[in-house]
């Protein structure tokens, strides 16, 4: 099916515009939806998703960061460039505010806020009135994600009950909630994470900068490399190195780790992971260790 | 007719539960080698915890608490794998009856069907109740995989009385290819690596007939090309164009399409696609289209070209129930057919199907799990074709207005086994 007039669709052309028919599709049907923003790479490719699903239009919803305060300085600098540039609304869900005024408890300055992340985004979902929000997650990610439909219904408490998921047949996204209710959809389901780096280099996505190879101070904890700055500080007998690293996945500093690698271009990061042993929340997430199912138990909860 | 991209597989694991389907995958995935180590890690430590010996390769899939803890799949599992020479999306579905509109789910955009059966005790009423299920879906090639020929001790007269039910039922439901084969997914003898245990068995594995079956069969169709219209787009200097994904067949930039249900005939201006401006709009891409006249089209509206779909507002239609509520005559819903949700009523039950003899008998209602024969009027006309002919044009969901659950899949019109 490739002539001149008729050219070939592959794969990356058939995903992309899957998710964008979804986005159109949730926007259509819901009253105020927002799109989850956190300057990872899949939020990345969501946004760059969403802004052609409208284009030459602006993008007709807000985007929400749900901010742990555990940032990376450079995750942060491009949140805030892609939002001027692009002429974005930026909604900010910050589990420090939900810290300070006593919604949730205090972890300490070192403990991990990623439990807490789930508490801020209901609280932002509930104070915007959103109905529905896009998330970047994909169903390679974690076996509960698996399970989990594009279009996932959320009750009044925000949790998952993935014993009684909405039937989701054909193209036929359903997203009628009532009020008080939302939904969480997840245009990138079908994605693996080889599609998104090579959906990348295709569209040239602008990323953050740590996603690709630098060298910076880093001490292993758990078998994880984790980036010594303002959150990871040695603690007894641990030692802190200088090595070429490069991130994976880009979540709270505290609990997100690096790997070692010289991949400093989108060739040579596809390259590696085409050929690597470790799933990406193995490599790099410490909040998926705690036990068999912490993801399912997280989105019971609320969670993305 | 359209031939959609061939290098993707996408198929559905059809079958009873405790049949082997999740291991059958399970399988398929370690010995394709698809699993991380950390993963695979994982699955040991699940296993070695409940005390079902090293690596419970059910555990790949069945990633919930509760499907690990019952040993059930209860919810479809997505998994992508690819092979040096095609690409496969993977629904692991459950089999449990209880769960059947989660199969329903899993299967309604499969390709293909593996049919996963416990060989000792041959094609159980839930088995053919997929089998029905996946063929009104639209699967037209099987794969089945006679599981457990290790407990039968591979013998050639368990796997020939497979065979001869598995003929018998999809010469009936109208498969056109069904191919079956010996397999233990336990041991993994011809799911990846032939077995030694069968000398008698010739065919292919479960990995070399996924490999050969036809891809993109779910996106084929016999209708015209369809834009059922999501968006209208502001353009800058005051025009507008109409936003949607292809299906059914091909726009071409200078083509007659017509609008429907209005009726009005106007020419394809431009087509633009996510990369830019396109001569040609293939079925699966989302473009936006301007046309040459003004119209009053907005989300729901459906552009088609020749053969014209048909505008209706009564019609047939056979429908898989999923709800505890029975479906009475006179009942009200709401209907969602490709963009558009209107009010629907039921006008009246024709019958249910007897997934056992496969006849359709006269019924006063459609409890769960039925498969149904029934007359729909909507309040507002849809664009529809029949579902033999598009599955997207031919294909609705019927929603409770009051908890806007989703309770029933439906298909415009009725196969022919019906």
């Amino acid at each position: 099916m490739s002539t001149p007039n008729h050219p070939q669709i592959d794969h990356l052309d058939l995903l992309e515009s899957h998710a964008i028919f979804i986005i159109r599709e949730v926007v259509a049907e819901c009253e105020r939806p927002v799109l989850l923003f956190s300057g990872g790479k899949d939020s990345a490719v969501l946004l760059h998703l969403a802004v052609k699903a409208f284009a030459p239009q602006k993008l007709p919803f807000p985007v929400m960061h749900v901010d742990t305060g555990h940032n990376f300085p450079e995750v942060l600098a491009y949140r805030d460039e892609r939002v001027a540039t692009l002429g974005l609304r930026l909604e900010v869900a910050s589990v420090q505010e939900a810290i300070d005024q006593g919604r949730v408890p205090d972890p300490g300055p070192l403990g991990m806020r990623n439990q807490l992340q789930t508490r801020a985004l209901l609280d932002g979902i509930e104070k915007h009135k959103f109905d529905a929000a896009f998330g970047g997650a994909r169903r390679d990610e974690d076996k509960a994600r698996a399970k989990e439909r594009v279009l996932s219904f959320r009750g009044a408490f925000g949790g998952w009950d993935p014993k009684s998921q909405r039937p989701e047949l054909w193209q036929l996204y359903q997203g009628k909630v009532n009020s008080g209710e939302n939904l969480r959809a997840f245009p990138l389901s079908d994605w693996t994470e080889l599609d998104v780096w090579n959906y990348i280099r295709r569209e040239n996505v602008p990323l953050p900068s740590i996603y690709f190879a630098h060298e910076r101070p880093v001490l292993k904890r758990d078998n994880m490399w984790l980036a010594v700055g303002e959150f990871i500080h040695p603690q007894h007998g641990e030692v802190v190195e200088r090595h070429l690293v490069r991130f994976r996945t880009v979540g709270d500093a505290s609990c997100t780790g690096a790997v070692r690698s010289g991949a400093d271009t989108l060739d040579a990061i596809i390259a590696e992971i085409s050929v690597t042993n470790v799933s990406e929340r193995g490599a790099t997430r410490a909040d998926d260790r705690f036990s068999e199912t912490a993801m399912e138990d997280r989105k019971r909860e609320g969670y993305f | 007719m359209t031939e959609p991209i061939s290098d993707l597989l996408r198929f559905a694991t059809v079958g009873s539960v405790d049949d082997g389907k999740s291991t059958l995958i399970g399988r398929l995935l370690v010995d394709t080698r698809q699993l991380f180590d950390d993963q695979l890690e994982a699955v040991a430590t699940a296993s070695a915890k409940r005390g079902v010996g090293d690596l419970d390769l059910s555990f790949v899939t069945d990633g919930l608490r509760a499907e690990r803890d019952q040993g059930i799949t209860i919810d479809v599992a997505y998994r992508y794998a690819a092979t040096p020479t095609r690409k496969f999306v993977i629904a692991d579905c459950p089999g449990h009856v209880q769960y059947t509109r989660n199969m329903a789910t899993g299967a309604s955009t499969a390709d293909v069907a593996l049919v996963v059966l416990d060989a000792t005790k041959g094609l159980k009423e839930q088995t053919r109740r997929h089998l029905c299920i996946a063929a009104l879906l639209g699967v037209r090639n099987v794969i089945v995989a006679a599981n457990k020929m290790d407990v039968a001790k591979w013998d050639e007269a368990v796997y020939l009385a497979v065979v001869e039910q598995v003929n018998e039922v999809s010469a009936r439901l109208g498969f056109t290819s069904s191919v079956v084969i010996p397999v233990s997914a336990l041991a993994g003898d011809n799911v990846v690596d032939p077995g030694f245990m069968a000398n008698w068995y010739q065919g292919p594995t479960v990995l070399q007939a996924l490999e050969a079956a036809p891809a993109g069969s779910w996106a084929s169709s016999s209708s015209g090309a369809r834009l059922p219209i999501q968006w209208v787009l502001r353009q800058h200097g005051g025009g507008r164009t109409y936003a949607g994904m292809v299906n059914g067949g091909e726009f071409t930039v200078g083509q007659e399409v017509t609008l429907m249900p209005q009726g009005v005939k106007t020419v394809l201006k431009a087509i633009n696609g996510p990369r830019g401006g396109l001569e040609v709009a293939l079925p699966g891409l989302s473009v936006d289209f301007d046309l040459t006249d003004e119209t009053d089209a907005g989300r729901s509206d459906m552009l088609a070209t020749a053969p014209l779909p048909t505008s209706t507002n009564e019609f047939e239609a056979t429908i898989c129930w999923f709800s505890d509520k029975p479906l009475v005559d006179g009942a009200r819903l709401r209907l969602k057919h490709t963009t558009r949700s209107t009010p629907v009523r039921v006008t009246g039950i024709a019958g249910t199907l007897d997934v056992g003899t496969l006849e359709v008998g006269p019924a006063s209602e459609i409890v769960l799990n039925d498969i149904g024969l029934v007359h729909l009027a909507t309040a507002e006309p849809i664009v529809v074709d029949d579902y033999r002919d598009n599955r997207v044009t031919g294909s609705f969901i019927l929603i409770d207005e009051v908890t806007n659950a989703t309770v029933a899949a439906g298909m415009i019109g009725h196969a022919n086994f019906l």
